[in-house]
């Protein structure tokens, strides 16, 4: 997984409310055994008509968000599956980081299994970075994971929490497999116990 | 921190029961009793385990079923056309055999949607912790397990380590006083319950649902329940275990037998919430006020009583007036619309959330002597293999053959139309699945959730229905 430190770059706005996996990376595109190559179709049936043509009014088309790396948007993004092919499109098609108010549980999750930061912000804060990213490619933000910031083009700064563990681990690329592996005694433990108090299970 | 003498909710008595390790900012290490797995999800993570030179922590623990991509057409055995569908599931395949974990493969009667077939072999029992890379694992709660869905990440987490990496949730209590009047079930239940909370309603939550409603249900209904408490954007939903849940279980496959099963049956009578446990946030709704209940939009928080008209964008606030004004167009509807004016296309009958026995029932119960509205087509999907066959022998696939659905093979089908079962642009479906998600069905497809009878009074119809004013005649 990498890093994940600083990062300047377009934002493009997307403000609609409930943006569910099955917008982000449809159905079809989840029978494949890979991770990688899924950018081409995030947000498929929103970027492309029927016939693969793109749709030029969406946002990720228009020359000035074509190099999109944060995406600002509305309520609750990322409601629906569990499907890992969400952050896997959005990581792939070259976005890093995600601003909203909330995030559905699984897709913040597996946000961070990826390298991606899922950045949540009160309404406020949310209604003006929107319109900073509206500015197209001109308007570069700017987020700071140590300092926990989100800076504007024009220099507004806005805190962020993050939960510190998640940090750690986004700072650092490291692989939650690994960091578990080491407390294999105690999982050992925990299963000798159990096998003792709840066999059946 | 825990305190494990103060008084607790059920689900912090599960996360205590589990815990491994803590750390001091209160992440904790999870213990997984039950890991389901199918093909959509797994590849990627049984090849992080090969890459690594990793194995299955636990395959004891670990059960694999094909169930998003497999054909429901009778001709199954005769293979996949789709060559993406056959790789993933012939990876599944591959996968299970070289790991040795517990697998139904496609030709075994048991096949059929993972969260209907966890709980009917006795995989899923109280107490439990469980966990699967999709979202409806929400499903097993009704037993008063913590089951929830997990990204491919964790599912190669928990196949290595049979642990999760978890920061607990927030406790609330969603409580349905009273009972359920005549014609309103579960579905009606948890439709109404989003409806009330959105989508984000539960965000931060895991959901114990309680009252006298909820406790008249059977394991199928509250499995519904907890089934679409993800729609409602919780991490996991409850229900405390009780006789109906001990009958259930009782018997099946993987279910503890004789000692075991007292010993189990002990523990268990200890899951329940105390009296004067904590919750962070609390709903409660009337029983009495809930009614067949239909979604009309995109979301399934845009759900009202099937008495009510399609609401203007203009009656909602903040972002969702545009959100629902596009749901609108979406869906080819217009504000003021009476919802029992709603002509359908097609119905829908199955997915984890209604493709059990019981809903077979309700929906053949509607359908006995009756026929589909000309120009409607009509499909059921039994949840499992087994539900196919207890059908069939209750001659609940007469009924349906005889009104003019087709009598599928058990799957996910067209709940998400990863095989060929798919809406057309356009086509209008009463639905029993979870989502009504623009293109969940298939591309430019509309969905309305609702319950079993609903979508089969409204095939019968040709338009949504109100079944209470529809006569039902059970067997």
């Amino acid at each position: 997984m990498d890093k994940f430190t600083t990062l300047t770059g377009i934002a493009a706005p997307m403000p609609l409310v409930n943006i569910d996996t099955d917008m982000i990376i449809p159905k079809q595109f989840l029978k494949t055994i890979k991770r990688s190559g899924l950018g081409v179709n995030l947000f498929d049936e929103m970027r492309y008509d029927r016939d693969g043509n793109e749709i030029a009014d969406f946002v990720l088309n228009q020359p000035a968000y074509r190099q999109t790396q944060i995406l600002v948007a509305g309520d609750n993004f990322g409601c629906g599956s569990s499907r890992e092919h969400a952050p896997w499109a959005l990581l792939d098609f070259g976005i890093r980081c995600v601003i909203s108010t909330s995030f559905a549980d699984i897709f913040f999750n597996n946000c961070f299994k990826n390298g991606i930061l899922p950045i949540a912000l009160p309404q406020e804060a949310v209604d003006i970075l929107m319109e900073d990213a509206r500015k197209g490619a001109n308007a570069r933000m700017t987020v700071d994971l140590e300092n926990q910031t989100v800076s504007t083009s024009d220099g507004q700064e806005f805190h962020f929490d993050i939960d510190p563990f998640r940090k750690h681990c986004l700072q650092n690329g490291l692989d939650d497999i690994g960091l578990t592996i080491e407390k294999a005694s105690s999982i050992q433990s925990y299963e000798d116990q159990m096998a003792q108090a709840r066999p059946w299970i | 921190m825990t305190n494990i003498a103060a008084a607790r909710t059920l689900y912090d008595k599960i996360w205590d029961a589990h815990v491994v390790d803590q750390s001091e900012d209160g992440t904790c290490l999870l213990y997984i009793d039950r890991h389901l797995v199918h093909e959509v999800t797994s590849p990627q993570a049984f090849e992080g385990l090969r890459m690594a030179g990793r194995k299955v922590h636990a395959p004891d623990r670990t059960i694999a079923v094909p169930d998003h991509n497999v054909p429901t057409t009778l001709d199954r055995q005769k293979g996949i056309d789709n060559e993406e569908s056959r790789i993933q599931i012939d990876a599944l395949d591959h996968n299970a055999r070289e790991f040795g974990v517990h697998y139904y493969p496609v030709n075994d009667i048991r096949q059929g949607i993972v969260h209907i077939v966890g709980p009917e072999q006795g995989w899923t029992l109280p107490g439990m912790t469980v966990v699967c890379g999709d979202s409806h694992t929400a499903t097993h709660g009704a037993f008063g397990a913590l089951a929830h869905g997990i990204g491919t990440s964790e599912v190669e987490h928990v196949l290595a380590t049979q642990t999760l990496i978890q920061k607990k949730s927030k406790n609330m209590k969603v409580e349905i006083t009273g009972r359920l009047a005549p014609g309103v079930t579960a579905k009606d239940v948890v439709l109404a319950i989003i409806g009330h909370t959105g989508t984000a309603g539960g965000t931060g939550y895991v959901i114990e649902y309680c009252g006298e409603a909820i406790r008249g249900l059977s394991m199928e209904g509250r499995m519904t329940i907890c089934n679409m408490a993800i729609e409602g954007g919780a991490r996991a939903g409850l229900i405390a275990p009780d006789e109906t849940t001990f009958d259930y279980a009782k018997g099946r496959p993987h279910a503890p037998k004789g000692a075991q099963w007292e010993a189990a049956l002990n523990w268990w009578r200890t899951l329940y919430s105390d009296a004067d446990a904590h919750w962070d946030k609390v709903v409660t709704l009337r029983a009495e006020d809930i009614a067949p209940t239909v979604t009309w939009g995109t979301s399934p928080e845009d759900a009202l009583p099937i008495t009510a008209v399609v609401p203007a964008p203009e009656s909602f606030s903040d972002g969702k007036i545009d959100a629902a004004r596009r749901s609108l167009d979406y869906m080819g509807l217009t504000a003021g619309t009476k919802l029992t004016d709603i002509a359908i296309d097609a119905v829908f009958i199955g997915s984890c959330t209604n493709g059990r026995i019981e809903d077979l029932r309700a929906a053949a119960d509607v359908l006995r002597g009756r026929k589909l509205a000309d120009g409607v087509r009509g499909m059921v999907v039994p949840g499992s293999g087994l539900v196919r066959a207890q059908a069939e022998e209750e001659g609940l696939d007469l009924i349906f053959k005889e009104a003019g659905f087709e009598w599928r093979l058990a799957g996910c089908s067209m709940c998400l139309g990863m095989n060929p079962d798919q809406l057309v642009p356009g086509e209008r479906c009463a639905a029993t699945s979870n989502r009504n998600f623009e293109g969940r069905q298939g591309y430019k497809g509309r969905t309305h959730l609702m319950s079993p009878a609903m979508a089969a009074a409204a095939g019968v119809a040709g338009h949504l229905v109100d079944i209470r004013e529809f006569t039902v005649q059970p067997a």
